[in-house]
Order: structure tokens, then C-alpha cells, then sequence
């Protein structure tokens, strides 16, 4: 049985990127796909521990993130599209209606 | 292998099962009513919140967990029900002239109000980090589509843009918390992680260090606590008035029912090594609030960054931690849910449809147009800066006191300064409501204030002066709630 360390590791290495991601980049889907990858390394940190720990709480803590992750992303893109319709830009810097 | 079904009492999620089918039966209902009738949403709405209400008042005084453990019934989560129905039934009251006003009446609207508020009745009842994981996301995916529902307004739609990227960012955090307790305890039950912590020695464990930091960094981000309120400002201008005052009544409430609940009952015996950093997460949101709020000219940023502020004192009963800390906090959000409810009552009062009448300046000369008005804001203002005859001095002297009790001195000098700095930018509003004559407008009519609008500022005014000259009654039945745990 593989240990579940490499897992864990690569569940690491996904959030970071996804944290990273909304911090650096600009364009509002970018940022909202890597608040997904954020979610989705959560979901392999949790598989992986479930596996290492034996039982299977885990495995259904991530179907319920995934529902919610679905949400949200119906959610996030209504939002999106509702903004792009009234300014037609993509550009979180343009949304400066109100000081960040 | 064999399954046993669980035992499941229905009778315990009476008032979130009424909330839920409310929700439900207006989003089918609302399409067949004609654009005339669609005010019946509204009134469904609230008979939705008082029957649940009834249905909480029969909960008092039980302690029973359901669903394998994942759903507790107590008297904290029962008194955190009341304040949050209690706000959704003002609110309600207020958005339905609101929404009639600016021509956006829709029964989603409504419904969305439910299942937000159903979302923060799961946060106050979970035994379970998953439940509260998904009370929260319930709460917050409904206050997302809220805060965007001025669809053609660009302002509401930046609002709803920027609390759902944040929002969404801060719930990323949570989550990875939740995986490190689950990967450390082996379980995501509240219950399980006391015994683990107190039997194991957890201090040592650094895995349940960085889990229970990120879970501080999700829910700092719910409760708007300084370093995470930077969506706060933006998100409370642009959206509706009506769910601003949402906003900073029930979710943040909730935000803290959560975090009371986690940190207080489950980390309590690693207390001491958590304290610090809470610290001065308290006295760096009652600073940045009050001291970024006096530089504001736009009443609902103001409030925003007064509403960071209070999140600053509420922290600072967790510092005390404790029955009295506890308690104390308890006290305060329910104060803070009447007081802050009516001050934006009184906002939206003074809006116009397309013009929201929002700047400081729309405020000069109030006294001689509507002087019950006027009279009413100043209430409300002195109980958000903490003057004796009202509500928010009563909570601001209760948290003190606790922390005062708990030996943390020095934390309540600097929230003492700090109400005195906050009594600057709340009475400058008075000062110019009394004592300035109006700018010359064009829109001089007579402010009309709808029946509902009325008669949620009777019932704040009353709530805010009841609990700052006889809070007793009402302090006890914090304490009351709080004693179950301790």
C-alpha cells in the first residue's frame, strides 16, 4: 500500500496554486476556477485521509463538496455573466465603482 | 455488513424544516401570482419566520443531539435561532416597501431570505464541522444572489461580485481546516474532538494547530474581523440597503455562533494557546474599524466599518471566554441585531427610487423635516456608540466586564478608546441631522415612511431601550443558554 504522504502533498500543492491564483491573476474567471481548485484539493485531502485513516467520512464529506462546489458555481457564473452584461469587461481592476 | 438506519427526531428541525418548505412553496408558488399579488411572497415569508419562531420557543430548555450526532439541540443554539428569525422577520418587514420602491419585487427574493436564513440556523445547531460547513455555504450562496439583486444596478452587481470571489476564497480556507482536524482526529464530529484534544495532549499537535488557524481565517472572513474584512465596505455599500442590514444582523450573528461553538467548546482546553492570536485579531478590528470609519462619507460605509468595529467588541468576549464571556456575547449580538437593523431602517426611509440618499450630507437638517425620524437615528446611534440609556451600552459594558473578570485589562482599555473614537463619526450624523440646515435639493417633499417600516422601528426602538434600562430579563436568558454547556 502506497503511504498517502505523496497525496497529501499534491492535495498541498493544488490549494497553493488555487490561492495563488485568485491573489495574482485578474481576469474574474481565472480567479473563480482556481477557487475551484482550491475546492478540488480539499476533496483529495480528504480522500487520501479517509483511505489512511480507515474510515469513510471522509469519502462523503467530499461528495457534499463537490454539491456545493456545483452551487457555487451556478452561483458565481449567474454573477458573472449578470456583470459582463451591464460592463462589458472580464477585468476585476474595472470594478472600481466602489474603492477595493 | 449490516446498516442501521438512525434514529432521526423530525421534531428537533421543526423550525428549519418550516423555514425550508416556506422557502420552497414561495419559489414555486411565486410564478402563477400576477405582478399585483406578488407581495404575497413577502407575507408567506414572515408567517414562515413566526411559525418557526413558535416552533423554537417549544425547543427551549432541551438538550438533544440528532442525526448521529451531527445536529444539536440546545439552548445556545436555540437563543442564536431567535436572533436570527427575530432579524429575518424585521428585515423581511423592511424590504418589502424597499423592493416596491426601486421595482425589483420578485418572491425569489424572499425565499432566498428563507434559505439564508435556514443556512444560519444549521451554523447555530452543528455538532459537526460538515454541517457547519453547509450551513454556511447555504447562508452564503443565497447572500451572494442577494447582494447582486439590483440586477441592472452596476454598483449591487460589483457587490455581489466581490463578497462571492471573497466569500468563496474564505470557504476554500475553512475547508482545508476541516480536512486537517478530520486527517489528525479521524472524525469531523465536535464531540470526538474534544475527547481527542483533551485525552491526547493536542497542544503538541501541529496539524490541529494549522487546522484550527484556517478554520479562524473561514470564519474571520464571515464575521468581517480585521485582516479579512477587506469585501466589508464594498459589499455593504453597493448592495440593497434592506440586505446590508442583513447582512451585518444575522450572518455575522451566525458567523459567530459558529465560531463560539468550534473554538470555545472544542478547542477549549488548548484556550490558552489560541488566546493571544484572538487578541489581538480584537484589537486590530476595533481599531481599523473605528479609526477607517471616521474618514467616511457614505452612511452605509460608515456603518460597514462601524460593523467591523462590533465584531472587534463580540471578539473580545471570546478572549474572556467562559459562561460570562459567553453570555456577554450573546447579549451583545442580540442588541446589535435591533439597534443596527433600525439605523438602516431609517436609511432606506430616507431613499428615493433610484437615489439612495445615501451621503452624509442628505442627513443635514433631518431634524426639522422629520424629527421622529431624526429623533429615532439618534437612538439608534447612541446605542451603536454605547451611551447609558440603551441596548449597546448595556452589551458594551457586559463584554467589558467579562474580559475585565477574565484578567484581560489591557485588551478593554483599547476598547474603551475605541468607543470613545467611535462616538466622533456617530455623532457627527446628529450633529448634522440638529443642528445644520438642509442642503438646498430639489426633492424637498415630505418623507413618507410605509406602515412596515414603522413598525419595525417601534419594535427596535423599544427592543434597544428595554435592554439598555431592564436587561435583565434578557441577560438571563443568555446566561440561561449558556449554562447547558458549561
Amino acid at each position: 500500500m502506497i503511504s498517502s504522504s505523496p497525496y497529501l502533498i499534491l492535495s498541498a500543492v493544488i490549494f497553493i496554486i488555487g490561492v495563488l491564483g485568485v491573489m495574482v491573476r485578474r481576469n474574474i474567471l481565472v480567479m473563480f476556477m482556481s477557487i475551484e481548485l482550491m475546492l478540488n484539493g480539499v476533496n483529495l485531502a480528504f480522500v487520501a485521509l479517509s483511505r489512511q485513516l480507515g474510515n469513510l467520512d471522509g469519502q462523503v464529506v467530499v461528495f457534499l463538496v463537490m454539491a456545493v462546489a456545483a452551487a457555487e458555481a451556478a452561483v458565481g457564473l449567474a454573477i458573472i455573466i449578470c456583470i459582463y452584461r451591464n460592463k462589458k469587461s472580464m477585468n476585476v481592476d474595472d470594478f472600481n465603482l466602489m474603492k477595493w | 455488513m449490516d446498516w442501521i438506519i438512525p434514529a432521526v427526531n423530525l421534531k428537533l428541525i421543526l423550525p428549519e424544516i418550516v423555514v425550508c418548505l416556506f422557502a420552497i412553496l414561495i419559489l414555486v408558488t411565486d410564478p402563477f401570482l400576477s405582478k399585483e399579488r406578488k407581495i404575497w411572497s413577502a407575507h408567506l415569508s414572515w408567517i414562515a419566520v413566526v411559525i418557526a419562531f413558535i416552533a423554537n420557543i417549544r425547543l427551549w430548555n432541551l438538550q438533544e443531539a440528532t442525526f448521529t450526532n451531527m445536529f444539536l439541540v440546545d439552548n445556545y443554539a436555540t437563543f442564536f435561532k431567535f436572533i436570527f428569525l427575530a432579524g429575518s422577520f424585521l428585515i423581511i418587514l423592511i424590504s418589502m416597501s424597499y423592493l416596491k420602491r426601486e421595482e425589483i419585487l420578485h418572491g425569489e427574493y424572499f425565499s432566498l431570505i428563507l434559505f439564508s436564513t435556514l443556512g444560519m440556523m444549521l451554523l447555530a445547531s452543528g455538532f459537526d464541522l460538515v454541517v457547519i460547513f453547509l450551513g454556511l455555504e447555504i447562508m452564503s450562496v443565497s447572500l451572494y444572489v442577494l447582494a447582486g439583486f439590483k440586477r441592472s444596478d452596476l454598483a449591487s452587481n460589483e457587490a455581489s461580485l466581490k463578497y462571492f470571489l471573497m466569500g468563496a476564497f474564505a470557504t476554500g480556507f475553512l475547508l482545508y481546516g476541516i480536512v486537517m482536524i478530520y486527517g489528525s482526529v479521524g472524525s469531523t464530529n465536535l464531540g470526538q474532538i474534544i475527547n481527542h484534544i483533551t485525552s491526547n495532549d493536542a497542544g503538541s499537535n501541529l496539524l490541529i494547530w494549522a487546522g484550527a488557524g484556517l478554520l479562524l481565517v473561514g470564519f474571520g472572513f464571515k464575521i468581517a474581523s480585521v485582516p479579512f474584512h477587506m469585501w466589508v465596505p464594498d459589499v455593504y455599500q453597493g448592495a440593497p440597503t434592506p440586505i446590508t442590514a442583513f447582512i451585518s444582523a444575522g450572518p455575522k450573528a451566525a458567523g459567530f455562533a459558529a465560531l463560539l461553538r468550534v473554538f470555545l467548546f472544542s478547542f477549549t482546553t488548548i484556550k490558552m494557546d489560541w488566546t493571544m492570536i484572538v487578541w489581538i485579531m480584537a484589537a486590530l478590528t476595533m481599531s481599523v474599524g473605528n479609526i477607517v470609519a471616521l474618514a467616511q462619507s457614505d452612511i452605509k460605509r460608515m456603518l460597514a466599518y462601524s460593523s467591523i468595529a462590533h465584531a472587534g467588541y463580540v471578539l473580545v468576549a471570546l478572549v474572556a471566554g467562559g459562561e460570562t464571556g459567553v453570555s456577554s456575547a450573546l447579549f451583545y449580538l442580540l442588541a446589535y441585531t435591533f439597534m443596527n437593523i433600525g439605523a438602516f431602517t431609517v436609511v432606506i426611509a430616507l431613499g428615493r427610487k433610484g437615489q439612495d440618499n445615501t451621503k452624509l450630507e442628505d442627513y443635514s437638517g433631518l431634524g426639522s423635516r422629520s424629527p421622529i425620524l431624526a429623533i429615532l437615528m439618534t437612538i439608534f446611534l447612541f446605542s451603536l456608540a454605547g451611551f447609558p440609556p440603551t441596548a449597546g451600552f448595556m452589551a458594551k459594558f457586559y463584554v467589558f466586564g467579562s474580559a475585565v473578570k477574565s484578567g484581560f485589562t489591557g485588551l478593554v482599555i483599547i476598547g474603551v478608546l475605541n468607543s470613545l473614537i467611535s462616538v466622533y463619526y456617530y455623532l457627527r450624523i446628529v450633529v448634522l441631522m440638529f443642528m445644520q440646515a438642509p442642503v438646498t435639493r430639489t426633492d424637498n417633499e415630505r418623507i413618507k415612511v410605509a406602515f412596515c417600516a414603522i413598525l419595525v422601528l417601534i419594535i427596535s426602538t423599544w427592543a434597544v431601550l428595554q435592554m439598555g434600562i431592564f436587561p435583565q430579563s434578557l441577560l438571563s436568558l443568555a446566561q440561561a443558554s449558556v449554562s447547558s454547556i458549561f
